[in-house]
């Protein structure tokens, strides 16, 4: 029980944190916050990886790879869809830069 | 150090890196490399994961990494911009997917063997398991309704608010089941199903005007699944990541539907724009005026004051360059132009500002509704792009109007409004728009990436006097 003591008190830390950090972001800026985070939940691949390293049998495996494969797919067209966003954003227009 | 904790450490700094990466998006400068700095984090925690005692089936892990990491990176590289919140839709239900699969997993080790879990472990495992299909499920719709695999109008019927109802019961009803010690495969398969198609059922009757919410909603979702796999691994980096997916997509929801003034439930089951009564009658005799391509572009040539509000249209007809060059020959003749952005125009949250950023237009240009509201009396000319309900004076103006109380761009306070339009077609609220009937309103018909290079080059011909501005600052009549 205490992990799970624990793990609440790290969660409810971490939403006040992301309310306070996300409540910034202009809204300008709003697609490429959802990409953004989009890729962050992607480090679920974490979890997927753990599982997939402890299966043993081919329907474990099965599951555990589509684990793997549904979070990377996540993390890593997250991370690159954003970065293509963000690099567009400018004060000025390109020929005066 | 022990493996472990080095691993321990990873882990805390990954976390670090997202909030510090999410911290640098509050300026458009520093974004960029915010989102660098997370993604390092992310690589972090992947290489400490990846050292963990114990693990077998790496060739399998490099398999699903690899593919999974180049299918994501190579869409991610070729997506149209236009094309955005459907990226987002389906990458946000794979990360759903997984966390309901990680939670599964996690469910058949620990019950394989004659094992049972403890109440704690069984609850979060269940409630991820749920959270998860259900996002899962949406997002696909949500995609599917964005690519326009499946109709995206608003579908009406009684039995899905029913139906939406019954699942959430059965899913909860499921969950307690598995907490109160049922922890067998099939019941767990059954949650599952469930909460698959109760994700299915949600979206499905939800319209494409909606979506920023959905969007925004199905986001929040997945950061709790991810979180509760967390718990369910004692992982605290993902309770750190999910949480601030979570607050995230439930601050962005709110907002949506601050911005449309509906509460979420209204746009979870209210199915706005199937059932339009009444509302919006317009004034007997209420006629539309059409403006031909030479006069408009006369028009915007000799004001001093352009607004252009896109929408939704804009990005269908992919016409965002063709803005820009339109903004780029005003000007170049000394025209002052902006742009007025509506919280909910488009699909997603912030859809328009990347159309617009694609185009190379500068963000200093750009405004938010509260910003430009106050100028558009100031204004000569706003130039609608595929807008609609957001510019809606019924909203303002009409206690009957479906959309009564939604903030709204106040575009018909302006001298003259330009508005490009397919047709007279009601909006994807399916209401009238008194704006278009508005006498110092014109309409141009016809699609709004073909009108905007006959603009473009309509305007390119305008003969320019050399002391274009009279002192009194009021355009020159136009000799032609």
């Amino acid at each position: 029980m205490t992990e799970i003591l624990l793990g609440a008190y790290v969660f409810i830390l971490a939403i006040v944190v992301g309310f306070e950090v996300i409540g910034r972001v202009p809204s300008m800026l709003h697609t490429p916050l959802m990409s953004g985070t989009n890729a962050i939940h992607g480090v679920v691949l974490v979890g997927g990886i753990l599982v997939l390293g402890q299966a043993h049998t081919i329907t474990t495996q099965i599951i555990g790879l589509a684990a793997v494969l549904l979070g990377s797919l996540n993390v890593f067209g997250g991370f690159v869809v954003t970065d293509r966003m963000l690099k567009m954003f400018h004060a000025r227009p390109r020929d005066q830069r | 150090m022990s493996a472990s904790a080095a691993i321990g450490v990873a882990y805390l700094v990954a976390s670090l890196t997202f909030i510090i990466g999410l911290r640098m998006l509050s300026s458009p400068v520093t974004a960029n490399r915010g989102n660098r700095v997370a993604a390092a984090g992310m690589t972090i925690a992947l290489i400490a994961t990846l050292l963990t005692p114990g693990l077998a089936n790496y060739g399998l892990i490099a398999a699903g990494i690899i593919v999974g990491g180049a299918i994501g990176a190579g869409s991610a590289r070729k997506v149209r911009m236009t094309a955005m919140p459907q990226m987002v839709a389906i990458f946000n239900g794979m990360g759903g997917g997984a966390a309901a699969l990680v939670s599964s997993l996690e469910f058949v080790h620990r019950t394989s063997g004659g094992g049972t879990l403890q109440t704690g472990q069984a609850f979060t495992i269940a409630l991820g398991a749920a959270i998860g299909s259900v996002s899962f499920a949406g997002s696909l719709i949500a995609f599917a309704k964005l690519q326009e695999i499946m109709k995206g109008n608003a579908l009406q019927f009684q039995w899905t608010k029913i139906a939406s109802g019954l699942l959430v019961v059965a899913v909860l009803a499921l969950v307690v089941v598995i907490t109160l010690g049922t922890d067998t495969i099939p019941v767990l398969i059954a949650l599952l199903a469930v909460a698959v198609i109760l994700g299915l059922v949600l979206v499905i009757p939800i319209g494409g005007a909606d979506m920023p919410v959905v969007i925004s909603l199905m986001n929040s979702l997945t950061g709790l699944a991810a979180a509760l796999t967390g718990f369910v691994l004692n992982n605290e980096l993902l309770i750190v990541a999910g949480a601030l997916v979570g607050a995230s997509g439930t601050l962005l929801t709110r907002l949506m539907a601050r911005a449309m003034n509906r509460p979420l439930s209204n746009v979870l089951f209210g199915s706005f724009g199937a059932t339009v009564t009444g509302g919006g009658e317009l004034p007997a005799g209420a006629t539309v005026r059409e403006i031909s391509v030479d006069d408009a572009a006369v028009l915007m040539s000799y004001s001093q004051r352009v607004v252009i509000v896109p929408g939704y249209g804009l990005a269908v007809a992919q016409a965002q360059h063709q803005v820009r060059e339109l903004a780029d020959i005003l000007s170049s003749r000394g025209v002052q132009v902006k742009y007025a952005i509506h919280p909910v125009a488009g699909r997603m949250p912030g859809h328009m500002n990347v159309l617009l950023a694609e185009a190379d237009v500068p963000y200093s240009e750009v405004y938010e509704m509260d910003a430009i509201n106050g100028e558009f009396p100031s204004t000569d000319v706003v130039l609608v792009v595929g807008a609609n309900d957001i510019t809606n004076p019924a909203a303002r103006s009409d206690p009957s109007s479906p959309i009564y109380g939604m903030p709204i761009l106040n575009v018909d306070e302006a001298q003259h409004i330009i508005v490009l339009k397919r047709s007279m077609r009601p909006g994807f609220a399916g209401i009238d728009n008194p704006l278009y009937y508005n006498p110092r309103t014109a309409m141009l018909f016809g699609d709004a990436k073909d009108s905007l290079q006959k603009l473009v080059a309509a305007a390119k011909t305008v003969a320019m006097p050399r002391e274009r501005r009279t002192r009194s600052g009021e355009p020159e009549v136009v000799q032609r």
